[in-house]
């Protein structure tokens, strides 16, 4: 499994990838060069808040106030998935 | 019914400026006055998208040889999809480029021959290095993530460090390294084109050490040379799985390559619908999921990962597009692979490379 970022992270979507919602799919997708990725609900939350302002630790603070359950260390994991899938970019 | 396809691979013509041995279309190229018009390439994105297709690679040949390029680029971007445009970097001007940014090209993906101007020019038989190392400039300049990509062979993989430092120089963000593989135009120069066993010993190494070097600032794909490989490549992820094929006359193709299987009967955008062709065809049904395979595919674990390797590699060596991938150790007519490894990639007389042109 990829290690998680660590909470003080910014991540920021990368140049030249586009989030949409599908209406064939009915999903949230990323569409990057050579790659689309469907996203589920609490994916496609993440991403959107992905600002290149908030840390991990502030994602997960927005959303903990909409969704009961959410884990810093489970937003952190998943920011990391989308970094190593390049959707996501992190300084340093 | 079959999964929706993501993506959209479409030709908008076989005309090209360069004349690479190697070129993926076929030997066979369409001419102008079989191309597709701009209507008819409206209604073809309208229905990919319908079909579920998110992304649209304006290909080719050279797309900017269509002049209704930006028509088809803001047509792409309207129906949301991601728009890539794959180019030689020929007629890129500054002008074109800013021009096709502004109606949504998303990304581009740019050609490099060799890692010099003498290689890359020997190669694509034009005077294109200059034009290229331009091109992506103004990419950049416009704010696009930039692919840099480069087919691999005998005459270019000692050069493989020159290459990658020629793309990170480019400023991409992606360097796709792809050895040949050998349909149409690659098959013809085979002979010209099959790496040694000892160059892709060198080579290799070199790709692994810059992928670590680069991680994070570019990212490098390699595409292994498969006849010197034990298995073979999971080709397109399965038949009629991810991705459609529409060349320059309306032809639809589950793989770029496919119409090197004659026995296949390929339809036609004029004709039929692409939500028709791709769920209902016999061309795409052919080969998709697993019941079509004979053993050894048949009952071995690795279907799930290579799908059987190449249909057209398949029906190109052995004259069956069912049997397993030849590539494949575990072929009967694996033999047949290392036939052509020992008698091509060190010939005792090398033949002149067969240039792409039209006839």
């Amino acid at each position: 499994m990829t290690p998680a970022v660590a909470l003080d992270t910014v991540p920021r979507i990368r140049r030249g990838v586009k989030c949409t919602y599908d209406q064939i799919r009915s999903a949230h997708v990323v569409l990057f060069p050579e790659g689309v990725l469907v996203l589920n609900e609490t994916a496609a939350s993440v991403v959107a808040l992905c600002d290149g302002v908030r840390s991990v630790g502030d994602i997960a603070v927005v959303l903990a106030d909409e969704y009961d359950g959410v884990e810093p260390g489970d937003i952190a994991s998943l920011v990391a998935r989308m970094v190593e899938r390049r959707v996501v970019d992190v300084d340093g | 019914m079959a999964e929706a396809p993501f993506g959209l691979l479409a030709e908008l013509t076989h005309r090209c400026p360069l004349q690479c041995g190697y070129c993926s279309n076929p030997l066979e190229l369409v001419r102008r006055d079989a191309e597709l018009s701009t209507e008819d390439w409206r209604r073809v994105f309208d229905q990919a998208r319908a079909l579920g297709a998110l992304q649209i690679h304006l290909s080719g040949g050279e797309p900017l040889r269509r002049p209704d390029l930006p028509e088809l680029v803001a047509h792409a971007n309207s129906l949301g999809c991601y728009v890539n445009l794959v180019t030689s970097g020929v007629g890129l001007s500054r002008d074109r480029m800013r021009s096709l940014a502004s109606v949504g090209v998303d990304h581009v993906q740019l050609s490099l021959q060799d890692a010099t101007r003498a290689g890359n020019d020997r190669i694509a038989g034009i005077k294109a290095f200059d034009r290229k190392v331009e091109a992506a400039a103004f990419v950049l300049d416009e704010g696009l993530p930039l692919t840099v990509n480069t087919v691999l062979h005998r005459q270019n993989l000692d050069n493989i460090a020159g290459i990658i430092a020629m793309a990170e120089q480019m400023g991409a963000e992606r360097l796709e390294l792809a050895n040949t593989q050998y349909y149409g135009w690659a098959l013809r120069n085979r002979a010209v084109l099959l790496p040694t066993r000892a160059q892709l010993a060198v080579a290799d190494p070199i790709v692994a050490a810059a992928q670590d070097r680069l991680r994070g600032r570019m990212e490098i794909v390699y595409v292994i040379a498969d006849y010197h490989e034990a298995h073979p490549k999971p080709c397109m992820y399965g038949w009629g799985a991810r991705q459609l094929t529409v060349a320059p006359n309306g032809d639809v193709l589950p793989c770029p390559a496919a119409t090197v299987i004659s026995s296949l009967e390929i339809e036609n955008v004029r004709d039929s619908s692409l939500h028709e062709i791709w769920h209902h065809s016999p061309s795409f049904n052919a080969f998709r999921g697993f019941e079509w395979m004979q053993d050894p595919c048949r009952s071995c674990p690795r279907k799930e990962i290579d799908f059987g390797g190449c249909r057209c590699q398949a029906f190109q060596l052995t004259g069956d597009a069912a049997a397993t991938d030849p590539v494949c150790s575990l072929s009967p007519a694996r033999s047949t692979v290392d036939l052509i490894l020992e008698t091509e990639m060190a010939p005792s007389e090398v033949p002149a490379m067969a240039m792409r042109k039209m006839r």
